[in-house]
């Protein structure tokens, strides 16, 4: 039964590309929109029916099924097999489910778009391309899904081409997104001269496991694997590439926020944590990074004018998140938060999307205002998903799987070299920062935009098929959350117990104020929100746009600049360099000079030559003609000529 | 007691191969080669007889024998053959003039 359904689940999102892709201009709006919701919708429904069997199964059980082997050399073998363990359920239950509601809501989101064809075929490929890489239990078969979001992304960022700056996104996305696959098949090729030539998963962490790999060995291998998953889910230093991402429509941008490529590199790390775990100094360099990016992201985002913008650099800041409890261990609290965000982060790009369409297309924050007035429903699904994101305490989602990442944080520790030691307190710090900086920057966002004097008027109705997804993905991020619980609240452990019953956190000895500061930092970022934006003119809130630290962080070109500078220059300077082509001259020199010695040789030997055959021509004639006199027929010469040489034969006899 | 001693008679064979020789390269007149020739022919058997009183040997004089043979068959052949140009219309007796073929 899994054998068949496992191939079918990818199968399905695959087979509405190819008819979407197939089909354009034969089909209506209204029936692509269909194909791609049903290929989708068969997909979470089969993802539904697995998790029931897989949780139906034994604790430990995973589903395998072996589709065919790809490759298969001496010393190296490849397959494309899928496994369905319980990391994997919780993804394509994300991926599917998620990806489900993104697809109906674009399906109307999109509906008036003349290349709504191209973009379900792509979206649809998207998913599956997503469910590939979750579901490998090859990692060169999860490769595969790997490039294949990384295709679709940029395929879709770059949607609507006739706008250079859209296409320049798509490949800058592309790009950078590039150098983390490049690290990826590096990581994997190391791995590979471990285990003997199998790249399975299972194979991999158990030669891990069992030293088959130097620990010098474990740490470039990780370290690849962490390049590889920073530059998917943008975290430093290839952040950059994200919020020029928002090129694409919205639908798109909330699939790649939430339920697509940038978890992708979250659940790389998850789905290797054994490695991971082998590798101390790459974790305690993971916990850094993206306690850097958290706090980098929200302050970006504290500043940004445009909609999209802010929810793109909150995204970064979430994901860092995920890359703290990644470092610090607590992996089961980065798939958490994986999938809360996924909840709120879809339902703010959604309704952001919505509030942009019926806004006349204005993003910038400032010129909205005033909307809870106008559209009531999309201000309620927004304020819910900013709550979560925020993680106001108890009623939203975030709050819990932040809290869990936070309480694991605090327990953290590594051990470094050479007596050199991280502790987690300082890393819990940085995150309780930032989640007072995201409860900031978010409902500063939602004061402005919301609240206040009316800004551009707006005009039509959200549509129905639009709600619904909003309206499921509101209860998510609102209800989502409360399958885990800290330990001070509630003694709940159904997330963590689900992915792996025999390692249940639990941070009981944990002090109680922990939680409080969890919850009150979120609470404290929302008063100083109120203050500063919430009931203060509309003048005054302008002003801290206008100092000149602000306007780089802003637009993000600083980030761009120095990466202009650092990277981009040297190679312009390199190219020019090699326009010249000194080599190529200095090649061409030495052949014409060649060339030249060589015909001068050659008329050397030449004239050398035909003068020795002249003379000895010449030579020749002369004695010829020198013996022609000998013979010239008189008896007395010759009679003379034997005297002569009898004499001298005699005297040479004699004389010698 | 020889009148001549081997060493005289080595002299005198030589002047008389010497005469004949110089005849031969000096005269052009074919008859006065051919005397010159058996000049040279005569020093030459004049060694064997020369030879063959010092070591009392008669083998010496058997060749003078055979040589003056030799030289009565080489002046008669050359006899006829001048004759014998003579008769073919040529007026001189000149070496020098027979260098051309054909004539």
């Amino acid at each position: 039964m899994a054998t068949f359904l496992i191939p079918i689940l990818i199968l399905c999102p695959l087979a509405a590309s190819l008819i979407t892709f197939v089909s354009a201009g034969r089909m209506d709006a209204r029936g692509i929109g269909m194909v791609a919701c049903a290929g989708v919708g068969i997909s979470a429904v089969i993802s539904i029916i697995l998790s029931v069997m897989l949780l139906s199964g034994p604790v430990t059980g995973v589903l395998q099924v072996t589709l065919w082997p790809w490759m298969h050399m001496p010393g190296f073998s490849a397959d494309i097999a899928f496994m369905l363990d319980r990391v994997s359920m919780l993804m394509i239950l994300v991926v599917t489910v998620v990806g489900l509601l993104i697809h109906i809501y674009a399906a109307s989101y999109m509906y008036h778009d003349p290349g709504i064809a191209r973009f379900f075929a792509c979206m649809t490929l998207f998913v599956a391309a997503m469910l590939v890489l979750v579901l490998a239990s090859d990692l060169l078969c999860l490769f595969i899904g790997w490039e294949g979001v990384g295709l679709c992304s940029y395929l879709l960022i770059g949607f609507w081409y006739d706008d250079p700056a859209n296409t320049v996104a798509a490949r800058k996305a592309f790009y950078m997104t590039r150098m983390g696959d490049v690290a990826l098949l590096c990581g994997l090729l190391l791995l590979v001269t471990a285990t003997g030539g199998s790249l399975r998963i299972g194979t991999v962490l158990a030669a891990v496991a069992n030293g088959q790999l130097a620990p010098s060995g474990i740490n470039m291998a990780a370290l690849f694997i962490l390049v590889a998953a920073l530059a998917k889910s943008a975290q430093i230093p290839f952040q950059t590439w994200l919020p020029d991402a928002m090129a694409g429509p919205t639908p798109t941008s909330a699939l790649i926020h939430a339920a697509t490529m940038v978890t992708a590199g979250v659940y790389l790390i998850a789905r290797l944590h054994d490695l991971f775990a082998m590798a101390v100094p790459v974790m305690a360099l993971t916990a850094v990074l993206g306690a850097l990016t958290l706090l980098m992201g929200a302050c970006t985002a504290l500043v940004q004018s445009d909609l999209k913008r802010i929810l793109a650099w909150s995204t970064i800041s979430q994901l860092g998140y995920m890359f703290l409890a990644l470092g610090c261990g607590v992996w089961q609290a980065a798939l958490f938060h994986l999938m809360t965000h996924a909840f709120f982060k879809a339902l703010l790009f959604l309704t952001a999307g919505a509030i942009i369409m019926r806004a006349h297309h204005e993003q910038d924050i400032f010129r909205l205002g005033g909307l809870r007035h106008t559209m009531p429903g999309l201000t309620a699904a927004f304020v819910a998903g900013a709550s979560s994101l925020a993680g106001l305490p108890l009623v939203t989602a975030g709050f819990y799987s932040k809290e869990m990442i936070l309480s694991g944080v605090w327990s953290a520790h590594f051990n470094l070299t050479h007596g050199w030691t991280l502790s987690g307190p300082p890393l819990w710090g940085m995150a309780l920062l930032g989640a007072f900086l995201t409860a900031l920057y978010i409902f500063r966002c939602v004061f402005i935009v919301f609240c206040g004097k009316a800004g551009t008027g707006a005009a039509g109705r959200t549509s129905r098929l639009m709600s619904i997804p909003l309206g499921c993905l509101c209860i998510l991020s609102l209800c989502g959350g409360v399958i885990e619980m800290p330990d001070t609240l509630l003694p709940l452990h159904l997330f963590s117990g689900l992915l792996d019953p025999t390692a249940v956190l639990s941070h009981t000895h944990q002090p109680a104020w922990l939680v409080m500061a969890g919850a009150g930092a979120p609470l404290a970022g929302l008063g100083v929100a109120w203050v500063l934006w919430g009931r203060s003119s509309p003048v005054m809130r302008e002003i801290p746009g206008q100092a000149p630290v602000i306007c780089p962080v802003r637009t993000g070109r600083g980030m761009d600049a120095l990466y202009h500078y650092a990277f981009v220059q040297p190679f312009c300077l390199l190219a020019w360099l090699t326009r010249l082509d000194i080599l190529n001259h200095a090649v061409t020199g030495t052949g014409l000079l060649i060339q030249t010695a060589s015909a001068r040789i050659f008329r050397a030997r030449a004239d050398f030559l035909g003068r020795l055959a002249i003379q000895a021509t010449r030579m020749i004639r002369w004695a010829g003609h020198l013996l022609g006199l000998l013979h010239n027929g008189r008896v007395r010469w010759y009679a003379a000529w034997i005297a002569g040489g009898l004499c001298a034969g005699l005297a040479m006899a004699v004389l010698s | 007691m020889p009148a001549f001693s081997f060493n005289d008679t080595l002299l005198l064979a030589t002047a008389l191969f010497s005469v004949g020789l110089a005849g031969i390269l000096v005269r052009r007149n074919m008859v006065f080669m051919l005397m010159s020739l058996d000049i040279m022919l005569n020093a030459a058997a004049l060694v064997f007889v020369g030879a063959g009183a010092r070591w009392h040997d008669a083998t010496g004089q058997v060749m003078f024998l055979l040589i003056l043979a030799l030289a009565a068959v080489e002046t008669a052949v050359g006899l006829a053959l001048i004759v014998c140009l003579h008769a073919h219309g040529r007026p001189t007796l000149d070496a020098d003039t027979g260098n051309l073929l054909k004539g």
